[in-house]
């Protein structure tokens, strides 16, 4: 064991800058590109459309003033999704061990969970709105919609695949559905679980962020600043919030493979990206 | 006859005229009847598909005969399967103290039980180990070592050895046997591979296609211990032969 992994370490030294260097150079690429664009292609009194990168990173994040404005909205947005995202969980458990209990139920609740899953979740958030108001109260709402659907089929996947043998195992020594589901089918349903966690971290940010862009009431979040910046043109503090906005994003699917590997590394096998 | 073979009252398990046909028709087992006694190590073999594990199936009790019945002794069955079926999220110790806590067992004697067994099927100094870092054969080992705990005084083998290579299944054969010496079970052990079922059993029983009958009992009758040596005796060979024959002829 010890002589293999002494083997591998100039391997995993040299795959680290293998991974490392190739989206630099490309990021690189990205940024002479986008000065190409600025300095070639805008005449100085289209340039507000597409400000270069230094003027982007001068007034939207060294100036205090609108880098606080961005980060306090940025925080409100972050609780919404993660308020929307904890009570999704909840839901999207309860309702996957419902329906791993008993088939009528999963036969019952599957073409509804389909259906909320298909409606585009623009069209609802008016519905969304008429009902429940522009308040804090509604952010959460779409954070709730949009990010259920991966948990519940995830989970419902995880604790439906638990391994025949072990099911005819604990068969044979009477267990009750209760011991069956605590230490078989949950725990063999946690990396499914995860992987699910993960996708709906990330639709829940974009959820507290669409939602925010039509709810004027309560705190307002990033998507109110989104809107409000675009309204005065205001292009270097609009590409800010808009970096900042995904950098929240990949922090929320980088905590949770985290979080993945910190519960469940130990006995399974990551093979999902990002690692 | 009958009743003398069926007659002791524990460790036994015994088929009676036992047929199984499936919902959509097909007959899979037809009159079968055997005993398994305390002392004994019973082999079934036969071609694939010829209803070996629905046998074993029903000796367990997981699925209920069609006809005729099946006695047997199921409080604390050891059945070992196909693959190791072990919980990936338990560590080897987790894995082995499983049943114990399914009969809500103490912890502390949950511990020396699972310890004992890991030490009897020579996993000791991997109890901390998760199944992914087990290879094929350790992880059966743990398999063993689970079923163990139970002291069962019926044992249930569903070719559990037909995944890991011919070393690996050699060396566990051996402490197969070992174990039936010492924990003295009724063994009941499905394989299609003549040379396991003649080097392990007491008698071997040969099965044919569909629907399963049993067509021929072979008494083994070399003594135990049975060193790996036995495996290159000519009378070994030749009773390896036997049930070879014997088994071709059922597929015809």
């Amino acid at each position: 064991m010890t002589g293999r992994s002494a083997v591998q370490k100039p391997g995993a030294v040299r795959s680290l800058t293998e991974r490392i260097l190739p989206p630099i150079v490309l990021g690189s690429g990205f940024v002479c590109i986008w000065y190409l664009l600025s300095y070639g292609l805008l005449e100085p009194r289209r340039r507000f459309l597409l400000r270069p990168p230094h003027q982007v990173v001068k007034v939207g994040f060294l100036d205090w003033d609108n880098f606080s404005d961005i980060l306090e909205s940025l925080w409100s947005s972050t609780k919404v999704a993660m308020i929307g995202l904890a009570i999704a969980i909840c839901i999207g458990l309860i309702l996957a061990i419902m329906m791993s209990q008993a088939k009528i139920v999963e036969r019952a609740i599957f073409p509804f969970m389909v259906t909320l899953q298909s409606i585009p979740i623009l069209a609802i958030v008016p519905l969304i709105a008429f009902w429940f108001g522009t308040g804090q109260r509604s952010r959460v709402v779409v954070c709730v919609i949009i990010s259920l659907f991966p948990i519940i089929v995830n989970t419902l996947f995880g604790l439906q695949s638990a391994d025949r043998g072990l099911h005819d195992l604990l068969t044979l020594h009477h267990a009750d559905r209760v011991t069956r589901m605590r230490k078989l089918m949950f725990p063999n349903a946690l990396p499914a679980v995860f992987a699910g966690l993960r996708i709906s971290a990330g639709l829940s940010v974009i959820g507290a962020i669409v939602g925010d862009f039509f709810f004027g009431r309560g705190d307002a979040g990033i998507g109110q600043l989104l809107r409000r910046y675009a309204n005065q043109l205001a292009g270097e503090e609009l590409l800010a919030a808009v970096i900042m906005s995904s950098a929240l994003g990949v922090t929320v699917f980088l905590s949770f493979g985290w979080l993945q590997q910190r519960a469940i590394g130990r006995w399974h096998e990551t093979t999902t990206g990002a690692n | 006859m009958e009743s003398d073979r069926t007659g002791s009252a524990t460790g036994s398990l015994a088929f009676e005229e036992t047929g199984m046909v499936f919902p959509d028709g097909t007959e899979a087992l037809q009159g079968i009847s055997f005993t398994v006694d305390k002392g004994e190590f019973v082999t079934v073999v036969g071609p694939s598909g010829c209803g070996k594990s629905t046998l074993l199936r029903i000796a367990s009790g997981l699925l209920e005969p069609t006809s005729g019945s099946v006695r047997a002794d199921r409080d604390q069955l050891g059945y070992v399967f196909q693959d190791a079926t072990l919980m990936d999220w338990r560590t080897v110790r987790g894995n082995v103290e499983l049943l114990a806590e399914l009969h809500g067992i103490g912890s502390k004697e949950r511990e020396r039980i699972a310890a004992e067994a890991i030490e009897l099927v020579g996993l000791s100094g991997f109890e901390g180990h998760y199944p992914k870092a087990l290879s094929g054969g350790m992880k059966m080992r743990c398999s063993l070592a689970r079923s163990l705990t139970l002291k069962p005084p019926v044992f249930l083998f569903d070719e559990p050895f037909a995944a890991v290579d011919e070393i690996t299944r050699e060396h566990l054969n051996d402490e197969t046997q070992r174990l039936f010496r010492t924990e003295e079970f009724a063994g009941l052990f499905i394989t299609h591979s003549i040379s396991e079922a003649v080097f392990l059993s007491t008698r071997v029983l040969v099965m044919s296609a569909r629907p399963g009958r049993i067509v021929e009992e072979f008494d083994i009758s070399f003594d135990y211990p049975r060193l790996p040596e036995l495996r290159f005796d000519p009378s070994f060979a030749e009773l390896c032969g036997q049930v070879s024959l014997r088994l071709r002829g059922s597929h015809a």
